[in-house]
């Protein structure tokens, strides 16, 4: 980094007016960006209050900290939360908001409007989501399983499914703004393979969005029905069938889970190759093989049911195409792997990050194959196993790679840079925390500990104890980010342009960037990853 | 909105021209209308799988509901589909008065296929098939479970198609006041096709929802 | 993992114990899985860390010129086509366990299961019906025909590696040969309520003599217990006892045999005549701490009734979920 001190550009983006009605009816993405960095953060110290007070609840076998009924309600408030409310829009609605039309050379997302929408679309399905655990909470798993959640549970569903329903049209709007963008504001000279990963990532994942949220939307709206008329589409006593909701619901939901981990895969491509100084490895296959993780997540739902009733053939045809689809994941780790050979790798904060994902990136997935066998996942179905399996992709990878990004762009996106030292701290205690929150777990669920048990038989008690006093010191990880960010708006060193001389057009306007985010138009002319 | 003072129409400022903007908002509907396809597809999916379970109940209980009159209404559908395709060459060819006017009638249509069907709903509520909480409902055919079943379909799915055609009038009227007061005559071009493009995906859903419901009867 | 320990489940340690002929087959698929595993995981984390060491910024080695991008996509089609065909045997593998967990067998016993918020009612062919505990003989088939009244529950045995859904209007059905004797985990593995926790219960393997003993002989007392289960829940009890935080009623699960101090101060064995005395003149004799709150049910229930719910509380245990749910409270 250049000793020479910047001055920062004469006018950008954060400039005045400062006013609560210049940001909250502002159209402008990278302000939109930041109004989702506070309300998602919001959500994510939600989920995690209600995480520690799970393990909090665990760290003994009988039921004595907490009721039955509120641990209930906490694991499915913290499922809906840290899914829906965080995960999901995490990085396509943060960094992609405030990346991909940089990113892509444009002056603002194709339809800017339709991106404040979207946050206010969000704000409002919190609210319900918040009404819902204000009036006394829901008790059904994030999964809302029937017919418990359509007949016999006594808690808030409706208002619960309804927030959920509405944060699903923020998810469609802010899908259908990045593809839109992409597709038609691509700078002149941008073909489809000059895209950066990070824009590829986003792309797919909007695609997702738009194509299988309204799966959820119609399914979420049947079961309110359904609770509030009786309707008996689900309720095996009057000819329904409680199977198909789980069929529909995994339809979407197992696309969601490729939602929250296609962006973070984006991300980490663009950290590995500034930091290594190289282009990414085989960049074509990496495109290529997000599209057909696109493609496949569609056919693989049926793997949440194999123990369900679902026929056997249905099963075996599921199986079939998990595994089919985590082949192209595996093409991905490879050419990370890859792409580290021959170059000259800097060990900055958010490369750590990057590291952390690839391996517990590698754990999860491998996990999720073994899942995917299906004479193995009879035993481990519903136990902890699952638990640990979808907690080292979604918070190991996911979470992990959503804080890299925001370090990696965190002196475009405020102009300051982070206190290194500090964020390394962090990024270290956050790869031990989590593995010894999580490790513990796969040990459970092999032994045989079902997944959402409030009390346990006590032979489960010593993994359990460590499970919990792991989270203390992953909390660690995430609260030290959250002390010493915003203190760097005030106090860090100001950013260059390009601090990390990274290519990319965001890195080529200033930091951070002017209103419209290009003086003039740019125009590419080489490939992406163009370090040498 | 501001008023087009100058003599050339301006893109939005994020576009680079108008016919940038015409393309993204263009794809932005077919993203749209693709989301709209699987909302509807997975309450379809629904349907299929319960009639595939309970086939002679769900054809008799089909039996039960009034062809005639939403045959009428079909007709009264497609003849809106029909003006709103002509309003939009209209308006491509600058014939603004027939525009509107092309307009204004297909708003009549869909009131009419709203009216009709909201009489219809009149008549099958007196009949007893509307299984609410608070109504009786009363079937005189075989298997009156999965007949109530039948007609929770049948309402949740005329019942969103419904709402998409209220949400169309509702687009049609936005687009008339728009050309009525001129404001920007070569955006306007583009706003009635994005619209044509949802009334038209609304009559093709009726013919799936029409089929499914109406047409495969005992 | 040793069987002859002294604790009532034999299940404990990283691996439940194998105690079934399908056990076998699962762990040894199991295992295969874990080497395949930690070979590629070994191997990722290896170049990771070894790529790390040697191309850090600061070192001197000579970086080769970058590959041909025709040449990555070539390296990388071998990586995947030879993932591909271990996937595809592992696949094969998976399928081939599952379909003979599935697979009908001869089976030699066959038994109706039930799961309901919160319990398993299960009845043999003899009709014999016990509640949250399954007595199976050792070395027969015996095939489970799984049913429920209400939400979706899971019947799960870790020692034998089964695990099925019961679904309200439908059955399913997944069979197991015990090959140990002994005592097991019996969970319910999908979510289903409040006390999805404490749907627990135990599989008890034993040998078929003792099974053909215990079906003569206690399948009566099983009955009336279970018959028992539910005047509990018609009558009300369980409104009070089990289910309520609004009133504070004590805790029945294993107290039958157990000194019960009374608010006067004095103690009592709760033997059968004090749980009589307690349902029909509540009042006589108060328990320290609670409130007489307990509306009598002389004249209210038959004889009948009487003994079957005193036959339930009789057969409950201080393990079972009743207790837990109060775990904490004095
Ligand atoms: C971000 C979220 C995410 C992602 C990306 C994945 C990815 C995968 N998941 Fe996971 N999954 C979840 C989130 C996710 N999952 C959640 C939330 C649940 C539980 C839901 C609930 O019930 O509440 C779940 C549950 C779940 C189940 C059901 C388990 C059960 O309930 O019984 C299965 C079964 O097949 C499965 C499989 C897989 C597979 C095969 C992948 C693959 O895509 C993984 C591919 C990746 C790799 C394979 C690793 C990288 C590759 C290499 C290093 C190369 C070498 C690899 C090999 C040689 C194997 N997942
Ligand atoms: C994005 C998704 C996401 C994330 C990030 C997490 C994060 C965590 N999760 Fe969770 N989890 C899920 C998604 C996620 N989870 C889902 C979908 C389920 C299934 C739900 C269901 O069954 O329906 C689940 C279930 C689940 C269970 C199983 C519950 C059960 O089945 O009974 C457990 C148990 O340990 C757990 C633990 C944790 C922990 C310790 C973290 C940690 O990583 C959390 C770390 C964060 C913090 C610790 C916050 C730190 C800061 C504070 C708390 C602030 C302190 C307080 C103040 C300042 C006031 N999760
Ligand atoms: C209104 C709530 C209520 C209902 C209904 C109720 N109980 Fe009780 N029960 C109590 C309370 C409070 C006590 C403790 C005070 C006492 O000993 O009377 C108690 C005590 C008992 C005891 C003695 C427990 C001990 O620890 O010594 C037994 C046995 C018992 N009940 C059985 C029953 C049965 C069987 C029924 C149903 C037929 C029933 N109860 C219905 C509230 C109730
Ligand atoms: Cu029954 Cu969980
Ligand atoms: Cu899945």
């Amino acid at each position: 980094m250049s000793a020479v001190v910047p001055t920062p550009p004469a006018s950008h983006y954060l400039n005045p007016p400062w006013g609560l009605k210049s940001w909250l009816l502002t159209t402008d993405h990278k302000r939109i960006a930041w109004l989702y960095v506070i309300s998602l953060s919001g959500f994510f110290f939600l989920g995690g209050i209600a995480a520690l007070l799970i393990r909090l609840e665990l760290l003994s076998p009988p039921t004595d900290f907490l009721t039955e009924d509120f641990y209930n309600k906490m694991f499915s408030l913290h499922g809906i939360v840290m899914v829906w409310f965080f995960l999901i829009p995490s990085i396509p609605a943060t960094m992609g908001n405030f990346l991909v039309p940089l990113m892509v050379g444009a002056r603002d997302m194709a339809f800017p409007r339709l991106n404040l929408l979207s946050w206010y679309i969000y704000t409002i399905g919190g609210l319900l989501l918040i009404a819902s655990v204000v009036l006394g909470g829901v008790d059904t798993g994030w999964t809302f399983y029937t017919p418990f959640s359509s007949q016999y549970s006594n808690s808030f569903v409706v208002p619960a499914a309804m927030g959920v329903f509405v944060v699903g049209f923020s998810t469609i709007l802010t899908g259908l703004n990045i593809v839109t963008t992409t597709h038609e504001m691509r700078a002149p000279g941008l073909t489809w393979f000059r895209l950066p990963m990070f824009v590829w990532g986003n792309y797919s994942v909007s695609l997702l969005m738009v194509l299988a949220t309204p799966v959820l939307t119609a399914v979420l709206l049947l079961i309110a029905l359904e609770r509030m008329l009786d309707l008996g589409i689900f309720n095996p006593a009057l000819g329904g069938d409680p199977i198909l909701f789980q069929h529909l619901f995994w339809f979407y939901s197992h696309p969601a889970v490729y939602m929250m981990i296609l962006p973070a895969m984006g991300v980490v491509s663009e950290i590995i190759a500034c930091f290594t100084r190289r282009p990414l490895f085989a960049y074509k296959s990496m495109a290529l093989s997000i599209l057909a993780i696109v493609l496949f997540g569609f056919l693989a739902w049926g793997h949440h049911m194999f123990v369900s009733g679902q026929s056997i053939h249905a099963g075996a045809v599921f199986s079939l195409f998990t595994f089919m689809v985590a082949v192209p994941s595996a093409i991905k780790v490879f050419n990370w792997v890859m792409s580290l050979k021959e170059g000259y790798i800097q060990f900055t904060a958010p490369m750590l990050y990057a590291l952390s994902f690839l391996g517990l990136f590698t754990i999860g997935g491998l996990t999720g194959v073994v899942t995917a066998t299906i004479g193995l996942d009879v035993h481990v179905h519903d136990t902890y196993f699952v638990i640990a399996h979808f907690h080292y992709i979604m918070v190991g990878a996911s979470v992990t790679a959503y804080l890299g990004g925001l370090h990696f762009w965190w002196p475009k996106m405020t102009g300051r840079m982070y206190p290194e030292r500090w964020a390394i701290v962090a990024a270290v205690a956050l790869f031990i925390g989590f593995n010894l929150t999580f490790f513990p777990q796969f040990l459970l669920g092999i032994a045989g500990m079902p997944r959402r048990y409030a009390s346990y038989p006590e032979e489960f008690q010593f993994l359990n104890v460590m499970s919990s006093l792991g989270a203390g010191v992953l909390a660690i990880g995430y609260l030290l980010p959250l002390v010493y960010l915003p203190w760097s708006l005030v106090r860090g060193k100001r950013a260059p342009s390009n601090p990390w001389r990274a290519t990319g057009l965001e890195w080529q306007t200033t930091s951070p960037p002017p209103v419209h985010n290009f003086k003039v138009t740019p125009v590419v002319t080489g490939p992406a990853y163009d370090y040498r | 909105m501001t008023t087009a003072s100058e003599s050339r129409p301006q893109p939005a400022e994020q576009f680079d021209d108008l016919k940038q903007q015409f393309h993204a908002d263009h794809m932005g509907m077919w993203i749209f209308l693709s989301t709209e396809l699987m909302l509807f597809g997975a309450v379809f999916m629904g349907f299929a799988i319960n009639r595939y379970l309970h086939p002679d109940a769900f054809a008799a209980a089909a039996g039960h509901l009034d062809l005639t009159m939403s045959s009428i209404n079909t007709a009264v559908l497609f003849s809106s589909g029909f003006t709103m395709a002509l309003a939009e060459q209209a308006v491509g060819e600058q014939r603004r008065r027939l525009g509107l006017g092309l307009l204004g009638t297909t708003i009549v249509l869909g009131l009419v296929f709203l009216a009709i069907k909201g009489y219809v709903y009149y008549q099958e509520m007196l009949e007893g098939l509307m299984p609410l909480p608070w109504l009786q409902f009363t079937y005189d055919g075989p298997s009156p479970d999965q007949a109530e079943l039948f007609f929770n379909f049948y309402y949740i799915l005329t019942g969103m198609h419904a709402f998409h055609m209220l949400v169309g009038v509702g687009a049609i009227c936005i687009v008339l006041m728009l050309g009525w007061r001129r404001n920007n005559p070569a955006s306007w071009v583009r706003q009635v096709k994005i619209v044509g493009m949802y009334w038209a995906f609304v009559d093709i859903v009726w013919v799936f929802v029409f089929t499914a419901t109406f047409l495969l009867r005992a | 993992m040793n069987s002859q320990d002294a604790a009532r489940f034999q299940d404990m340690g990283i691996l439940p114990t194998q105690a079934s002929s399908g056990a076998a087959q699962v762990d040894l698929l199991a295992l295969a899985m874990l080497i395949f595993c930690a070979l590629v995981l070994l191997a990722v984390f290896g170049l990771v860390l070894w790529f790390s060491w040697r191309y850090r910024a600061g070192s001197s080695v000579k970086r080769k010129p970058l590959s041909s991008e025709r040449k990555q996509t070539a390296m990388e089609m071998i990586w995947a086509g030879g993932l591909f065909i271990v996937f595809m045997g592992f696949f094969y593998w998976g399928v081939d366990v599952y379909v003979q967990m599935y697979q009908q067998p001869d089976e030699d016993l066959t038994i109706e299961v039930v799961g309901k918020q919160w319990m398993w009612k299960l009845e043999h062919p003899n009709g014999a019906r016990e509640i949250d505990t399954l007595h199976v003989p050792v070395n027969r088939k015996v095939r489970l025909n799984i049913n429920s009244q209400d939400v979706i529950h899971s019947f799960y045995v870790p020692a034998f590696r089964i695990k099925k859904d019961a679904v309200p209007g439908m059955t399913t059905s997944i069979w197991f040969e015990p090959t140990e004797i002994g005592t097991y985990h019996l969970f319910c593995a999908e979510y289903c309520g409040t006390n999805h926790s404490h749907m627990r219960g135990q599989v008890i393997v034993m040998s078929q003599q003792d099974y053909s003993d215990w079906l003569t002989a206690n399948g009566h007392e099983q009955t009336a217990a279970l018959d028992g289960a539910q005047l509990f829940r018609t009558y009300g009890c369980s409104g009070c006892h089990i289910g309520s935080s609004v009133v504070d009623a004590p805790v029945l699960a294993g107290i039958y045999g157990r000194v019960v101090p009374l608010a006067d101060g004095t103690t009592i064995i709760a033997d059968e005549a004090y749980i009589r005395d307690s349902i029909l003149h509540p009042h006589k004799d108060i328990v320290a701490g609670y409130k007489p709150v307990m509306p009598s049910f002389e004249g209210r229930m038959s004889e009948a009734d009487l003994q079957k719910i005193i036959a339930y509380i009789r057969s409950l245990e201080p393990g079972d979920w009743q207790l837990e749910r109060h775990g904490g409270n004095p």
